[in-house]
């Protein structure tokens, strides 16, 4: 369903109250930005005005614009139209319901077919460790299962044309199978990390300090080189961790 | 005068979400002032006090709170008059989820938060389904599915209601409300409420105390429902 849609940022204050030095960036269908800076810097602030498609009327007064325009104030809000699907940092379900409940009622609200339910359990298995079930209680997943399940159900349910992903990485799941779930066809992907590997495989990457974009630093080929090294390492790294989970014993240095 | 009654259960945030809104509505130039009901103690008026406004503590003590703010709403809209307000923000108690205290002419805003599970809407009765704004709060310790989900709850219970994600915390939504609450209705004589408070009149009404039931008088619905007359 991705539309090709671009988005513009426009700059707004930092903590301080004073004018953010980047004043705007604009990103197109396709494109993986990265946002890094310091914990407490103002990172997930910046992914919570995009996913409020903010007027000026945030805290931060950054303003976001689609295809260049005012969006309507319908898209801000109804669920069936929203254009932004967003990864928070929550780790855990609050809703006292079973998983099939929780998914057929999210698919009722953005107006999908409730048919989907199954291919969101299907498609959360393939990124955690112990199978969920439709049945299990939504409050009783593990974090890494409810990750997956999230993750899931933005790739499914929420097939909306902009994904923000904060902190993928702390989430005990494949984070890189995760974020080419996310990303799909064509889709603009926002992605709050400290991950080597993560903020490389964006093109760009905003630099947050204070509360306000500082900068903006395009992937350069000597990082892309950088990036494929780092992959092979955390690709052990993580076949690593899968031989201990299973039980196994670790037999040679690579 | 526009009059704005804010009802929420306790802890949903009531009071954070009008801080940050009263700022929102002083910025576009509004004189808002604020009645704070309670039941027995408060001190949210020292919050308030802050952001240098009017503000009015009333303690119901023995009465029904709700009952109080409506027995006084009156009273309340002479006291901001008075102070020069042109915005009356009535902060209530927020216990009781059978009473609803929004008269016709006010902006009914229900404060409810998220985190307290998508099946809470449907508890909560006319305190949300009569309310003209549901505020959604704590929205940022869920999922953005599990908000949607409990949006769709709310509009399931109160279809024309405007709803505003907000943050206590961050002041998100505060600009929205303020913006609701300068197009909402003004004040007027011969206000009547959206939704009439529970109808027993029985002992416990007037101070009785004792549990056993040979005790009680009035009218009395029992635990099947049937709903009855005893005394003279």
């Amino acid at each position: 369903m991705s539309e090709i849609i671009n988005l513009t940022i426009l700059g707004g204050v930092n903590k301080e109250g004073a004018d953010e030095p980047i004043r705007s960036v604009e990103i197109c269908s396709g494109e993986i930005v990265g946002i890094v800076g310091p914990t407490g810097s103002g990172k997930s602030t910046l992914i919570d005005d995009i996913e409020q498609l903010a007027q000026g009327d945030t805290p931060t007064g950054r303003t976001i614009l689609v295809n260049g325009q005012k969006p309507d104030a319908n898209i801000r809000v109804d669920p069936r139209k929203k254009l932004v699907a967003q990864l928070s940092q929550n780790m855990h379900f609050l809703a006292d319901m079973t998983v099939e409940e929780f998914l057929q009622m999210h698919a009722r609200s953005r107006g999908k077919d409730e048919g989907l339910v199954s291919r969101v359990i299907e498609l959360a298995n393939t990124l955690t460790g112990e199978p969920i079930a439709p049945h299990h209680h939504l409050t009783a997943l593990s974090g890494g299962q409810s990750r997956s399940l999230m993750t899931a159900d933005i790739a499914v349910i929420s097939d909306s044309p902009v994904v923000l992903i904060d902190e993928v990485e702390n989430a005990g799941i494949k984070k890189q199978e995760a974020l080419q779930l996310l990303a799909g066809e064509g889709k603009i992907v926002v992605v709050v990390t400290h991950d080597p590997v993560l903020a490389l495989m964006s093109s760009r990457r905003i630099v947050i300090r204070n509360g306000g974009m500082v900068d903006i630093i395009t992937t350069s080929q000597e990082e892309q080189d950088v990036c494929c090294k780092i992959s092979e390492v955390d690709n052990w790294l993580m076949s690593l961790r899968e031989t201990i989970r299973r039980g196994d014993i670790v037999e040679q240095v690579a | 005068m526009k009059l704005v009654v804010l009802a929420g259960t306790p802890g949903s945030g009531k009071t954070s979400v009008l801080l940050h809104t009263i700022k929102a509505l002083m910025r576009n130039e509004k004189r808002p002032s604020v009645v704070k009901v309670d039941c027995l103690w408060t001190d949210d008026d020292q919050r308030f006090k802050r952001l240098d406004i009017p503000v009015h503590v009333g303690l119901a003590k023995d009465m029904c709170p709700d009952h109080f703010t409506i027995y006084n709403t009156e009273e309340m809209l002479r006291w901001a008059e008075a102070e020069g307000a042109d915005v009356l923000l009535s902060e209530t108690a927020g216990l009781c989820l059978r009473c609803a205290p929004y008269p016709d002419e006010c902006l009914a805003v229900c404060v409810i938060d998220v985190t307290t599970g998508p099946n809470t809407p449907l508890k909560v009765g006319p305190l949300l389904t009569t309310a003209d704004v549901v505020v959604m709060t704590k929205g940022d310790l869920v999922s953005q599915a599990e908000r949607e989900v409990f949006r769709e709850r709310v509009l399931e219970v109160n279809p024309e209601c405007n709803i505003v994600e907000a943050n206590g915390l961050t002041g998100k939504g505060a600009f929205e409300l303020a913006e609701l609450i300068r197009s909402g209705p003004d004040a007027v004589d011969d206000m009547l409420l959206r939704y009439n408070p529970p109808l027993a009149i029985c002992s416990l009404c007037t101070g009785e105390t004792r549990v056993a039931r040979k005790h009680h008088m009035g009218v009395l619905r029992n635990l099947d429902g049937f709903m009855e007359y005893k005394g003279e």
